[in-house]
Parts: C-alpha cells; sequence; structure tokens
C-alpha cells in the first residue's frame, strides 16, 4: 500500500467531515454506507448548525457556547471536547459558507443567524429548513471531488457487520456484506472510523431514518467496545405522528416565533383560530418566562407530557399539542421555514400558514454512544467513533443545532487522529497474519447460514414492533424501575424468540428483510443497555427523568455509564467514570428562573 | 378516491433479479388513516402474503428518511414518478399501482440502480473547488437575492424522476438529464464555484448534453421540490452556447 489506507463506515456528516480529512493529508479512505453517501440520515437535519460567530452584536462567545453546551447537557459532558467543539465552531461555519451552503443572509449579505433552545443569543446559521441537507450536500460534493481523483472509494449498498479484531485487541478492518449479491467480505485498513449515527429503530417509529439502527455500534459492543450513557435518549418535543414514523418539526419553528399552546378547556372542539387568545395556554411561556418555548428539548417534553397525561388538556382528548405559526407573515416563513412547513403540508394534508400544526414527542436522537476518549478513539486501538454513534458531547441533553456541528467538529479529529495512527502502523512495516481475516468472516458467514436455514415461526418485522413498543413505552419520556426491568425481561424474551426466527425471503440477491433481521439482533443488544442503563441511574438528568429520583444527583451520579458486553454471559455490564467538570462547575440547571 | 373503504389494494411490479422477468402481485391491506406507499410496503413486509393468500416475500424497495429529502424511494405510482413516501393513499386512484422506474436498471423489485446521475455530478464538476479545509477565514459575500436564487436550486435531492420522466433522457442519446444540467446552474452562480464553470459548460455540449433537451417540461412537472429546472436549462443553454461562440472565436 502507497499510502495508509482507513475504512470510514458512514457517509452522514460525520463520516464524509473524516474522509475530506483523510484524504486532504494525503490517505485512501474506503468509505462504507448502506445507502448512497448523499441520502444519509444528516438531511433531515433542518433547523441549522450553533457558532457564536455573534454577528448580531449580543456580545454572545465561544465560552458562552460552551456554558449553554454543557449546562443544556446537565453536567453530564467531559468538558474539554466541548470546549474543544465550540472554539472550533466559527472556522467550520466560514469553511462550510467557502464550500458553498446557500446560508441565508442578511440585508448587508453576512450570515443570518436564528436563535435556538437553551441559549438566549441568537446563534445557529441555517439554510432555509433544510440546513442538514444543505450541509451534507456540501461535503458530499467534495468527497466527489476526491473521489474522481482517486482518494476515496466509496463502497455504496453495503451493511457493517463487524470489526476485524486481532489477537492483541486491536482493529484491523472490518468485515461487510453487499446488498446485492449478499456476499461477506472483508477490508483491511490501518483504522476503521465508526460513523454511523443514530439508533432510532431500538424505538420503533422515531424521526430517525430507516438506517439508524445503530446496529454497527452493537456489533462492536458486543465485541468489546464501551457503550457510554446509552441511557440518555433525547425525546423532540414537536414531531409530526405518522403511519411509518414520527416527522420531524424542527425547533426554528419555535426559534422564528412559534407557540405551543392548548386549549384551556378540556376537550375544546372549536377550530383552533377561533378560539380566543384569553381561552389559550401558553404553557411554556407561563412556566418559564425567561426562554419560553425555547427551552431546551427535555424541559419542553415533559412539559407536554405533563399537559397532555396530568391536565388532560391534550387537542380533543388526544395526545397532542398546537404548534402556531400562524401568526408570522407569510412572506417570513417561507423565507426561513419553507422546507418544514412542506413537509407537514404534504404529510398532514394543512397549510400551517394558515392552521395551527398539532404536535406531540417523538424519539430523536442519542445522546450515548460508543465510548472514545478526547481524540474520538474508542477503548480499541484502531478504532474511532464521531458523531451521534460516538456518546461525547452532549452529556444528558443536547442543545439543538449543536448536533450538526458534532458530526463535522467529531469528524474532523477522528479523521486526522486515526490517520496519524495510521501512519504509525504503516510505518512499521505491520503485517495482519490472514487468518484473522478468515476467522472474522467465518463467524459472520456461520450467523448468514444460521439464519438463512432457520426454521422457526417469528416474523422479524412483528418482533421489531414489539421491542420499538415497550422502548418507547418504558425508555423514554418517564422511567420507573419496575418498568424498566420489565423492559429488559421482554428483550430477553426477544432475543430467545429470536433464535426461532423465519425468514420469508430467503434468496441471496438484494434481501432486504435478511439484512434487517440482523441489524434487530443487534438492536435487542443494544437495548438491554439502554433499558438496564436507565434502571441504574437512579437520579433525574436531563433527558433522563425518574419520578421516583425527581433531583440530580451529583455525589453519586455525576458519572459516565460505561456498558462492556460480558460475552459468557450474554448481558450487558456496568462501570461509571468520573466525568472531568475542570471548567465550569456543576450548577443546578434552572430554566424556570434566572441561571 | 373513497375514504369509506376498509382495505386497499396495493398491486407491485415485481421481478426476482435483473435477469429475470417481471410479475405482478397483488396486495390487500387494512386501510388506516394517514397511510402512505412505504408505510403500505412495511405492512406487506411484515405480512408478505398476496391477496389470493398465496405466502411471497417482502418487496424489496429503496427507503431511508420518509420525509422526502433524502431521495431514495423513488418509483412509478400508478404511472407517475414520483416518491413513494410522500404518496399519501388516500389521495391515490385505487388499486395503486406500484412500478420500478423503466429507464434505470432493475435490481430487485422496486430497487432501481440511479448511480448515473452520480456519475454526471462528476463530469459536470458540481461541486465548488476550495482550497483545503483549513481556516482561510469567511466565504464570499453574497446578497439575499442571490441566496434565494441557488438555495432552491440546492435543494435537488438526486431522486431521478426527472430523467425518468423526460422523453429525451434514454440510451440513445445518453441524455445527462435536468437535474445535473440545474446543478451546473447552482455552482457557475456562486462567486468561487465559477471557477470552474468553462469545464462544466464544456461538458455539456455534444453528444448527451444539453443540446439534448427536447423542452418536453416533464421534468419540472414532476419535480417533487419544485425546482425550477426549465429555466435552470434555458439558462445553462445560453452559457453552453456563448461558450461555444467564444471557443470558435478563439480557435
Amino acid at each position: 500500500m502507497a499510502h495508509p489506507k482507513i475504512i470510514v463506515v458512514g457517509g452522514g456528516l460525520a463520516g464524509l467531515a473524516a474522509t475530506i480529512k483523510i484524504a486532504e493529508m494525503g490517505g485512501h479512505v474506503d468509505l462504507f454506507s448502506i445507502v448512497p453517501v448523499k441520502r444519509s440520515h444528516s438531511v433531515c437535519a433542518q433547523g441549522g448548525i450553533n457558532a457564536a460567530k455573534n454577528l448580531k452584536g449580543e456580545g454572545d462567545s465561544t465560552w458562552q457556547h460552551f456554558d449553554d453546551t454543557v449546562y443544556g447537557g446537565d453536567f453530564l459532558a467531559n468538558q474539554p471536547p466541548v470546549k474543544v467543539m465550540c472554539d472550533m465552531a466559527p472556522g467550520i461555519i466560514d469553511l462550510l459558507d467557502r464550500m458553498g451552503v446557500p446560508f441565508n443572509r442578511t440585508a448587508e449579505g453576512v450570515l443570518d443567524f436564528r436563535r435556538f433552545g437553551g441559549t438566549l443569543h441568537h446563534r445557529t446559521a441555517f439554510a432555509g429548513a433544510t440546513t442538514g441537507q444543505q450541509l451534507l450536500y456540501a461535503l458530499d460534493e467534495q468527497v466527489r471531488r476526491y473521489e474522481s481523483e482517486g482518494k476515496v472509494t466509496k463502497y455504496e449498498g453495503w451493511e457493517f457487520l463487524s470489526g476485524v479484531i486481532d489477537g492483541n485487541r486491536k482493529c484491523r478492518g472490518i468485515c461487510a456484506m453487499d446488498l446485492r449479491g449478499m456476499e461477506v467480505i472483508t477490508f483491511p485498513a490501518e483504522a476503521v472510523i465508526i460513523a454511523t449515527g443514530g439508533i432510532g429503530a431500538i424505538f420503533g417509529k422515531s424521526t430517525n431514518s430507516v438506517v439508524c439502527t445503530g446496529s454497527a455500534q452493537s456489533a462492536l459492543y458486543q465485541q468489546g467496545a464501551y457503550y457510554a450513557n446509552g441511557e440518555f435518549i433525547q425525546v423532540h418535543p414537536t414531531s409530526i405522528p405518522g403511519e411509518d414514523k414520527l416527522r420531524l418539526m424542527s425547533e426554528s419553528a419555535r426559534g422564528e416565533g412559534g407557540r405551543v399552546w392548548v386549549p384551556k378547556q378540556p376537550g375544546d372542539k372549536r377550530e383552533p383560530r377561533s378560539i380566543p387568545e384569553n381561552e389559550r395556554w401558553y404553557f411554556l411561556e407561563e412556566w418559564y418566562p425567561k426562554y419560553g418555548n425555547l427551552v431546551p428539548r427535555d424541559v419542553a417534553t415533559r412539559a407536554i407530557h405533563k399537559v397532555v397525561y396530568e391536565h388532560h388538556l391534550g387537542i380533543d382528548g388526544q395526545p397532542m399539542v398546537y404548534l402556531d405559526l400562524t401568526h408570522i407573515d407569510r412572506a417570513a416563513l417561507d423565507r426561513k421555514l419553507e422546507g418544514i412547513l412542506e413537509i407537514y403540508e404534504k404529510f398532514v394534508g394543512d397549510d400551517p400558514r394558515e392552521v395551527p400544526m398539532k404536535i406531540f414527542p417523538g424519539m430523536h436522537y442519542t445522546m450515548g454512544g460508543l465510548w472514545v476518549d478526547f481524540n474520538q478513539k474508542t477503548n480499541i486501538d484502531g478504532l474511532y467513533a464521531c458523531g451521534e454513534a460516538d456518546y461525547s458531547i452532549h452529556g444528558a441533553n443536547r442543545l439543538g443545532a449543536n448536533s450538526l456541528m458534532s458530526c463535522i467538529t467529531g469528524g474532523f479529529q477522528a479523521g486526522p487522529n486515526a490517520m496519524n495512527y495510521a501512519r504509525g502502523v504503516h510505518k512499521s512495516g505491520y503485517e495482519t497474519p490472514q487468518p484473522v481475516y478468515e476467522s472474522e468472516k467465518k463467524r459472520q458467514e456461520d450467523i448468514n447460514h444460521r439464519l438463512m436455514s432457520n426454521d422457526g415461526t417469528e416474523n422479524p418485522f412483528l418482533l421489531w414492533r414489539e421491542l420499538g413498543d415497550i422502548m418507547t413505552k418504558n425508555c423514554t419520556v418517564i422511567r420507573y424501575n419496575k418498568n424498566l426491568q420489565e423492559t429488559d425481561a421482554k428483550l430477553v424474551e426477544l432475543l430467545e424468540r429470536f433464535r426461532h426466527v423465519n425468514l420469508s425471503d430467503r434468496t441471496l440477491w438484494a434481501n432486504t428483510s435478511f439484512a434487517f433481521t440482523r441489524q434487530l439482533y443487534n438492536m435487542l443488544q443494544l437495548g438491554r443497555v439502554i433499558a438496564q442503563g436507565a434502571g441504574l441511574r437512579n437520579e433525574s438528568r436531563g433527558a433522563h427523568y425518574k419520578p421516583e429520583y425527581p433531583e440530580r444527583d451529583d455525589v453519586n451520579f455525576l458519572k459516565t455509564t460505561k456498558a462492556y458486553f460480558a460475552a459468557d454471559a450474554d448481558e450487558p455490564r456496568f462501570e461509571f467514570e468520573p466525568v472531568d467538570t475542570s471548567m465550569i462547575p456543576p450548577r443546578p440547571r434552572r430554566y424556570d428562573a434566572a441561571s | 378516491m373513497a375514504n369509506n373503504r376498509k382495505t386497499v389494494i396495493i398491486k407491485v411490479k415485481r421481478r426476482d433479479n435483473p435477469n429475470s422477468k417481471p410479475y405482478w402481485e397483488e396486495f390487500e391491506l387494512a386501510r388506516r388513516p394517514g397511510m402512505n406507499v412505504t408505510s403500505s410496503l412495511m405492512d406487506i413486509a411484515a405480512n408478505p402474503v398476496t391477496r389470493d393468500g398465496k405466502k411471497t416475500t417482502p418487496v424489496t424497495y429503496d427507503s431511508n428518511c420518509l420525509e422526502e429529502i433524502c431521495g431514495s424511494c423513488a418509483m412509478l405510482i400508478n404511472g407517475r414518478a414520483r416518491m413513494a413516501c410522500s404518496a399519501l393513499i388516500d389521495k391515490l386512484e385505487q388499486p395503486v399501482k406500484l412500478e420500478p422506474f423503466s429507464k434505470f436498471p432493475v435490481i430487485r423489485d422496486l430497487s432501481v440502480d440511479r448511480s448515473v446521475l452520480f456519475e454526471n455530478l462528476k463530469k459536470v464538476k458540481a461541486w465548488v473547488p476550495t482550497d483545503g479545509t483549513y481556516d482561510l477565514g469567511s466565504g464570499p459575500r453574497q446578497s439575499a437575492e442571490q441566496q434565494e436564487i441557488n438555495y432552491p436550486l440546492s435543494r435537488c435531492i438526486s431522486c431521478c424522476c426527472c430523467m425518468e420522466a423526460c422523453p429525451q433522457f434514454n440510451e440513445k442519446t445518453g441524455f445527462v438529464g435536468a437535474a445535473a444540467i440545474s446543478q451546473v446552474r447552482l455552482f457557475n452562480n456562486h462567486p468561487t464555484g465559477k471557477a470552474l464553470k468553462t469545464e462544466r459548460l464544456k461538458a455539456l455540449m455534444g453528444d448527451g448534453g444539453i443540446q439534448e433537451c427536447g423542452y418536453a417540461q416533464n421534468c419540472v412537472e414532476v419535480c417533487p421540490k419544485d425546482i425550477p429546472l426549465t429555466k435552470s436549462i434555458a439558462d445553462v443553454g445560453g452559457q453552453v452556447m456563448w461558450q461555444a461562440l467564444k471557443d470558435l472565436f478563439r480557435s
């Protein structure tokens, strides 16, 4: 090999960011993705990307961004990597601007910024309401350029199955399956970066894309990688319930002035616009006068839950509240929010410029992920992770518009760090013995063979529905220990039933249900990490809320949860690691009063 | 259109692999409010039995975001090129007929190979030639008006509906298609992107280039993102002509 070779798994924002850095440094990237990278889930991010550019004369600073992020995450994030992200952010906005992202502009022609949750500053750059799409395209275009120069080889339509990990616990490549010919192949590399995004499918219906199953993270966890803070699941306060998924209604709708309310009278059947102001309850504005509709997501989600389930004021008795934009000028809405209004219009059939939207919280994001050190390296040498797939930035709750930034800064660090490691391996002239690859390939082929020849009675899609139902019911907004135990027991049952799964399709060509069934097994295993991790954390912090333990408990739980897989017992084990709070001392997190 | 029916009938044109013959299967599903073509295909996967009670396999199709922004799930629905996720069953003529795109190689069932578009994007160098990712300060200033022209062009989701619907897009012409031409307009509009303008325009000259457009205007009609494709073609057509003239006088 003339150049160090690095495998990047996942072609969303984080994976593409890592790829660009490596190509620029003279490495070669094999880029693996289930879907063509341009169709990755990053395109779904809507509202914007945070950076303290301070272009609105508000005295914003990267330190303030850092403080908002740490405070928003309820002090669970190690602070040094968060600081790095906030410091890198303004330069990254400039870079994206240079790459041609059509960010919205002010009258003077500079970048415009909007407000987002958890901050009092205009800190969110945006391209209409399809910012994720625009950022992903900009990086996709740069990667296409490197691809045409021969520096990147794309493997689109490939499913990651496992890492190739040798006897010295070093990652030497990956094992993947071609989703057309269903062939299993191992690919050597000097370093591997996992950028496989979210885990929404574990919750059945979520705002995530179909490919966001967490399968790759789970496979690596089962191979010895630590999985951290798995119990921290963000439920987005405003999603549109749907038959096949929950579609996101961006926080930017509130950032541009959208107001959340319910009729004061239970079961009020009037048209929303005919309900007078004094008969509406703007509960977020009443409860949180300073931040109003722009409290962080966990706070807004619990408030909506409370209004619906404790005050019984959901619209027409249904679990839904109004998100109202109808008081805002039509032209301004079209200029800044068109992409998301179009989604509501297309999928619900009402025009949100005319009729208040009906929304409800939906599973959206995992703060947890593969454990990494401050260099994005996992506990396995040669294996790195970045983006939503790693746990490092968002603590117990992610602030809106921080995910796009954390994907890029994570990729921009994982790439060069993996490259430096790979150069070392390259120089040493080390050659991985062939049997390391052959035995991993054999292990994966055996799994495939068992699945294909299984004669049971269980339908994988129905098992998946059961998984999603129980995870959504017990592991999202409100958690009780009894229910968490029940969930884990159910997962054990589902894993047992999985052994009797029967594939209705056994052909070896573009067999999507077969690939899905492999993912399902990994979802079940990772589900246990979430349920058990939530069970162990007897406190309330950020998105993790236990009515039995309503307060944050820094004495016992200002700690990172680290799960590892005990292969002999086939279950997770847990360790706790102190959080680095060396820069900002933890303080109570209160959005209802001045902090 | 009738909403009183308790079930919906979905007819799927299936094909086991690129070398086998296509065949039709019919499914009857319980009707639920808000169901769309992708949720119907999920229902079939959960219970892959045809209307006449025959066990079959789940239908292979491409999908990802399910909110019409990733561009995956394009197919022919009642003969029209469109995205399956935003095709609400209640708004479709019954029975609902699903077919793969006809102008792209079928992989299996409704899944086709659309990599030709990504290859075309390479040919027209659809990117801004940046110096590198290191810090070079802010990008060029652009007016809000400029942004309002470029942003809609940049919303193309590479679904290839415009190419499927175009009468000129076929093996005989090798036509590059509206999507790639519109990207040329986008990048030629960009203050830095226009450094590659000449190369892009040259890539659109000759066989398979912009001259193949027959102005049928089908592209703009099927585009799920309402991209002004015909305007892009006219605009880039003008640019190509100027380029050809310049080349003529220079040679």
